[in-house]
Formats: C-alpha cells, structure tokens, sequence
C-alpha cells in the first residue's frame, strides 16, 4: 500500500513537472519582420528579435526609437509594432484543431497594428488586447492601437 | 526686403510659441484605437474599446476611439493619412498575410491532376516571398478504400509535395507534413464513392 502511495505520489509529480514544462515553454509565434533594434525579454533575460526567432506566451517585445517588428502567430493573427513599444504576450493558447484557446497581449506603450486569425474567427472573446488605459474586444478584424503617457 | 525677413521672422517665433504652448497643453495620455477596412474596403469586423466602465464599438472602416484618460473615450473617424502618420512603420512591419492552396490527385495515386501541376510552381513562387517560411501539408483521399490505405495514402500525397518543394529550393525543416486519410473529405460523400474533389493536398503558408 505504501509502495502504491509512493509510486502514485512519484506519478503525480512527473505529470506537475511536465505540465509545468509545457507551460514554460509554450510556442506562440514567430518574427518575419524584424527592423532596428528589436528585443525579447524572456525570464529576465534579453534576446535579439531576429526573423526566424521564436516567441512565447509570456514574453515581452520591445522596440527602440529605430526598431520595429512583425510577428506571425499560430493561428495566423498578425501582429506588427512600430519605433519604441512594448508589447507583452500574456497568454497565448491554440488548439490548431478545434480553434479554440485564447490569445491576450498589452501594449504598454507604442503603436501596433493588428490582424486578427483563427482564434478571433473561432470565439468572438477569445482574443483581447490591452493598454494601460482601456481594453480591446476582437470580433475578427484588422485595427490599430497607439498608447503612452505622453512622456515620449 | 528687411522688413519682409524680419516679418517671416517674427511669424516663424509666432509658430514655434504656439508649438511649445501646444506642447505643454498636451494631455498626458492620448491613445488612439482604429478600426482598419477589410479585403475590398468593406467592414473587416469590430473592435470594442473599454476603459473605466465607458465602451465604444468600432463596426466601420476608419472609425476611431480617442482615450485622454480613463474612463473618457471619445468617437470619431481619422484619415487614411493620419493613419499612415501615426501608425505607418507598425503598417510597414506587418508580416505577409498567411495563404493556403489545394492541389488535386490522380485517383488512388500521389500523381497531381494536370490542372492542379501548374499550382505547384504557384506555391513555390509564394514560398519565396515569407521571411521565415512555415509550411503545412496536409493530405487527404476520397472514401474509395480502406481507413488504413487512405491515411497512407494521404500522407504519401503530402510527402510527394514536400519532396517537390524541397527539389525547388525549400529548407525541409520549414515543411511540416500531415496525413488525414478519408476522415476530412471536402465534399461529404457515402463510403467507397471516389469524389475528385477530395483528393487533394492543402498548402499552407505563413
């Protein structure tokens, strides 16, 4: 009995480390279009945009003053911020059969232009962007956020 | 002629005052949100703006929501020009939009239809211009047949067009290839009726 316990205690373990790995590292899009200086800041660290570089559900991507950036997610939403932005993706979740997940990200500051894809398609809540001042439900469509507080 | 100079002058300090007033006047937040025109210009959906309990929903080409602070979110429309002042390098980054094609096969063969051999040098043309191409290749088989066979046969079609963009130039690790047998048909037919239009490969590219 006691071995059972420990071996299922052992199980439940490796499926939290698992599902905690899965978490960590979970794809949400790529770079295509990468101008100036372009950052992903990743568990602290930084990382250069360059097209072809991954992003993941968590990560912040910065902008300087020269910099801008084009990202294709896996459902196909596109998202493009031009000179000093800072976009965050919170939260990027896609199942590529069923289309459902959810997709939110905040502009911190900057401007960004959006396409929306298959998850805005699927459920009209499913994608949300944010600024520090309001936010923005997506019912399938292009548009376009400027945010800041006018110190730049 | 003096006089003149000294006049534009004075006008010129005029503008620059104005400019500094208007400078300082400047309220702290001026967040603007616009909803873009779709594919041939009409409504490309709807975007709903909330700050501080106030919401505004944009429904029609170029129409904006302006935010000078929360709680205050004002209607509007804006220009094609003033869209491209403040948002052009955020227009100009934005990555090529993602394109799918379907190609046809020779029934119970991984051979494309003649119609459907010209498309291929279409895709590959298509490939060339993604930075960072991602490519999925799903095929898929008419009813005609066993469940095992198809999905063979569907991965065997997909494959076939992997093979051929890879002999055109395309990094296979940039190819992803998915069988799904009879079980996505195009058209729905009962089993074992052989249905052109569902053997086919679909692209996908983005």
């Amino acid at each position: 009995m006691r071995a059972a316990l420990a071996s299922l205690a052992s199980a439940m373990l490796v499926i939290v480390i698992a599902a905690t790995d899965l978490v960590g590292a979970q794809e949400a899009g790529h770079v295509k279009v990468s101008k100036g200086t372009v950052q992903i800041e990743r568990g602290g660290q930084k990382v250069p945009a360059t097209v072809g570089a991954t992003v993941q559900s968590g990560d912040v991507v910065t902008t300087s003053s020269d910099g801008s950036v084009g990202i294709t997610f896996l459902d196909n939403s596109l998202l493009s911020a031009g000179p000093n932005s800072v976009l965050a993706i919170d939260r990027f979740a896609f199942d590529t059969t069923t289309h459902q997940g959810a997709f939110e990200s905040s502009l911190q500051k900057g401007t960004l232009a959006v396409v929306s894809g298959k998850l805005a398609k699927a459920s009209p809540d499913a994608m949300k962007v944010k600024t520090p001042a309001a936010v923005l439900g997506v019912r399938g469509t292009e548009f376009l956020v400027r945010t800041g507080d006018g110190k730049e | 002629m003096t006089r003149a100079v000294s006049l534009r002058r004075l006008a010129g300090l005029a503008s620059l005052g104005f400019l500094l007033l208007a400078g300082c006047a400047k309220p702290a937040r001026d967040d603007l949100y616009v909803l873009l025109p779709g594919k041939e210009g009409q409504s490309s959906g709807a975007v709903t703006v909330e700050s501080g309990g106030k919401q505004a929903i944009l429904d029609q080409p170029y129409e904006a929501a302006r935010v000078k602070e929360p709680g205050r979110v004002e209607p509007g429309t804006v220009t094609q020009e003033q869209v491209q002042q403040a948002f052009g390098s955020a227009l100009a980054a934005q990555p090529p939009r993602p394109v799918s094609f379907t190609l046809y096969f020779l029934e119970n063969r991984d051979e494309l239809t003649p119609e459907s051999k010209p498309i291929l040098a279409q895709v590959i043309a298509e490939i060339a211009r993604f930075p960072a191409p991602e490519i999925v290749v799903i095929g898929h088989t008419d009813r005609v047949g066993t469940l095992t066979r198809n999905d063979a046969l569907s991965l065997q079609r997909a494959g076939r067009m992997r093979d051929e963009l890879v002999k055109a130039g395309v990094d296979p690790a940039r190819v992803r290839v998915e069988g799904r047998g009879e079980r996505e048909p195009l058209v729905p037919t009962a089993d074992e009726v052989a249905e052109p239009r569902n053997r086919r490969v679909e692209i996908n590219i983005r």
